[in-house]
């Protein structure tokens, strides 16, 4: 039977979301996975990561307090024990956080363009930089070892663009890579950044929204099985800029994606989607930040993960700052996960800090739910059988995120991966 | 003219302390347009009869047989049996995350007649069926039984009885957890369904209420797993005065 104890704390979802019973709240303890490389007593950021807003936030675990460096001596090295390594299995990382990344990046081609255009520059040039600044280890040894950056320009005022950059991964030496996206003022486009075949990579992503840019960016990490991601989006949202940020991930052994989104300056707002899939033994991680600088700033967060077959595991880890003078904020996060078979885990933290009270509204929501077979005879009581329910469930919990793409060769894409993933329960 | 036939059923289920009988030997004979009544105290096995009927997992036929119109019901899987035109209205309905109403009623009116209902006439179909049970159009945009009210469970039970039209259909305390106004409204979706499709119905129920608004041929009294009465409409009667101690009281 279902467990129809629902927990969603803060308020209701105002997405359209409608909360799944039999879900909870889960994920405050630390993971078993890093136990062994740990050798601190747990204690410290660890032991205190959930904090809700009114001020009381703990100095030590508020994301206001989190060191950012473009220097990876700054950063101590990893011992799994830290607020945000808790979850990640450090030995699978294939040394991103600790190693020299010497192996060859992935091939960058860019498709679609009418006005944009790629260059390849210098780590030292200007925009390297102008919109972030890593907020973790593995981000700054990226930084430290990318030998040169792609700078994808959309140019001022122009509308109606849609490129395509794809990363194709033909090694498994760990390697660096570094991607500028710079729209321009006033331009308004639709970047997707595809990620296909096998890497070890450790990547940065700076998205620059200038002054009244619309800017959607679709990151699919579509890799081959073995593949190790670890990739930081640092993005920056200046003076009524949009941002939509739809994160789509699948492929991989490991995945680590830590989208990061920064108001620069009245009126922004900024969407983040996100859809992941997780299979047997797949360690697929999502941790955003989203930080409320300025006033007046529109934040909307929503991330659904459907997960199957043994150690499948999934992290999502929203952390939501609402910094003293950011009033008039509107913020909402929320993170929807459906477990499909047993022996799969979804860890699921939101965590919004609010440290002023002259704010629109904040919420957040976590829910975590578990397709069993209760559901499925339900559904085939009505005539529709098992491989038809499987999907109605599955597709229509996925379909809220699939439907913010709106590039139609993508949700085709989706659908179908949605549909051999599937296939893969059946047999 | 349709006949489910239940012979001599006989039910366990695997519990902790091993396998327990719960049906000892049910026979039961439905014809489309009968309405059968079975009345039982809590306990008695009335469930275990309708999810046996409709196939679920949990339950173990161990002897005895069922058909439709011959057809060994037995051997069909869930989905078979609900599109050789059975249905069961549960005594609680599932809620189904990620489903919404609308896409359920039509991938399941799709299953069960093989082929896609025409989207302008089903879409008023569903519409006027909602009315009529009183159920707030909005539900159609929600997912399936999520958030639902026990008795808004139940309106959603008959509205796809109604919209699915079986040939029998099992309502298994449809009438439980609802008020008056409620009663009347199920009720009447009920009667609809039976007048308009020729439907036989096994009506389950603790208490006689419901008994005043669908009118039943046959009564069956269960207990402990078995008939142990049968008449007409007038043994409800004395059940509504008596209760169900007299049976209880048999010596084994
Ligand atoms: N899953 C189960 N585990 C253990 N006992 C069960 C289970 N399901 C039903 N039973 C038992 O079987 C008997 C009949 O239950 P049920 O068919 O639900 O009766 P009714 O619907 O008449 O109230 C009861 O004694 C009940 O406790
Ligand atoms: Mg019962």
């Amino acid at each position: 039977m279902t467990d129809t104890a629902t927990h969603v704390t803060g308020e209701k979802a105002r997405l359209g979301a409608p909360s799944i019973s039999g879900f909870t709240e889960e994920g405050e303890n630390l993971s078993p996975l890093n136990e062994a490389e740990a050798t601190a007593p747990l204690g410290g950021d660890a032991s205190k990561a959930h904090s809700h807003g009114g001020g009381a936030g703990i100095p030590d675990s508020s994301r206001a307090g989190r060191k950012t460096s473009y220097n990876v001596e700054d950063f101590p090295a990893l011992t799994g024990r830290e607020e945000d390594f808790r979850f990640t299995p450090l030995k699978r990382m294939g040394g991103l956080h600790k190693n020299e990344l010497a192996g060859t990046a992935p091939e960058l081609a860019l498709s679609g363009a009418k006005a944009a255009t790629l260059e390849t520059v210098a780590m030292t040039d200007a925009r390297v930089g102008s919109a972030g600044i890593p907020e973790d280890r593995i981000s700054a040894n990226a930084w430290k070892h990318a030998a040169e950056a792609k700078v994808l320009t959309i140019p001022a005022n122009s509308s109606g663009e849609q490129v395509t950059l794809t990363y194709t991964g033909t090694s498994t030496e760990a390697a660096a890579s570094h991607l500028v996206v710079v729209a321009e003022a006033n331009s308004e486009s639709v970047v997707v950044i595809d990620h296909v075949g096998s890497v070890v990579l450790a990547q940065n992503i700076e998205i620059d929204v200038r002054e009244g840019a619309k800017l959607t960016v679709i990151s699919l990490q579509a890799w081959a099985d073995d593949a190790i991601h670890a990739s930081s989006h640092l993005a920056k949202v200046r003076k009524d800029g949009h941002l939509k940020h739809i994160a789509v991930t699948y492929g991989g052994d490991l995945v680590r994606l830590t989208p990061s989104a920064h108001f620069d300056g009245e009126g922004g707002e900024v969407e983040l989607f996100g859809l992941y899939f997780a299979d047997a033994g797949q360690h697929l991680e999502h941790r955003l930040f989203v930080d409320h600088a300025t006033e007046n700033c529109k934040s909307n967060v929503l991330y659904k993960g459907a997960l199957q077959g043994k150690d499948a595991h999934t992290v999502w880890v929203g952390d939501v700052l609402i910094r003293k003078e950011a009033k008039g904020t509107n913020s909402y996060e929320a993170n929807r996960n459906l477990v499909l078979t047993e022996g799969a885990r979804a860890d699921s933290v939101p965590n919004l800090e609010i440290e002023t009270g002259l704010i629109d509204g904040a919420g957040h929501a976590s829910t975590t739910g578990r397709f069993d077979d209760e559901h499925l005879f339900y559904l085939m009581s009505r005539g529709i059988d098992e491989k038809t329910a499987r999907r109605l469930v599955v597709r229509g919990f996925l379909n809220e995120i699939v439907q913010q793409i709106r590039v139609p060769e993508i949700e085709e894409r989706l659908a179908e991966t949605i549909e051999r993933e599937l296939a893969a329960t059946d047999s | 003219m349709s006949t489910l036939e239940i012979k001599d059923l006989h039910v366990s289920i695997e519990t902790e302390q091993g396998n327990k009988e719960i049906l000892k030997g049910v026979s039961l004979t439905i014809k489309t347009g009968e309405t059968h009544a079975i009345m039982g105290p809590n306990g008695s096995g009335k469930s275990t009869l309708a999810s046996t009927i409709a196939g679920h997992p949990r339950y173990t036929v161990t002897s005895g047989s069922i058909t439709l119109d011959g057809a060994d019901v037995l051997e069909m899987s869930v989905d078979e049996r609900a599109r050789a035109g059975m249905f069961l209205a549960m005594q609680y309905p599932v809620e189904v995350p990620g489903v919404s109403m609308t896409n359920f009623l039509r991938t399941a009116k799709t299953a069960i007649d093989g082929e896609a209902p025409k989207l302008r006439t089903w879409t008023k179909d569903v519409k006027s069926a909602m009315e009529k049970l009183k159920i707030d159009a909005e539900f159609a945009s929600r997912n399936v039984n999520e958030g639902f009210s026990g008795g808004e469970k139940k309106r959603v039970e008959i509205l796809q009885l109604e919209l699915f039209k079986p040939k029998f259909a099992i309502l298994d305390e449809t009438d439980s957890g609802l008020d008056v106004d409620a009663l009347k409204v199920v009720s009447e979706g009920v009667n609809r369904a039976q007048e308009e499709n020729e439907m036989g119905t096994l009506l389950i129920t603790h208490y006689t209420r419901i008994l005043r608004y669908i009118k039943p041929d046959f009564v069956h009294v269960f207990v402990d797993g078995k008939i142990a009465e049968q008449g007409g409409a007038e043994l409800a009667d004395r059940l509504e005065d008596e209760g169900y101690d007299r049976f209880l009281n048999v010596p084994a």
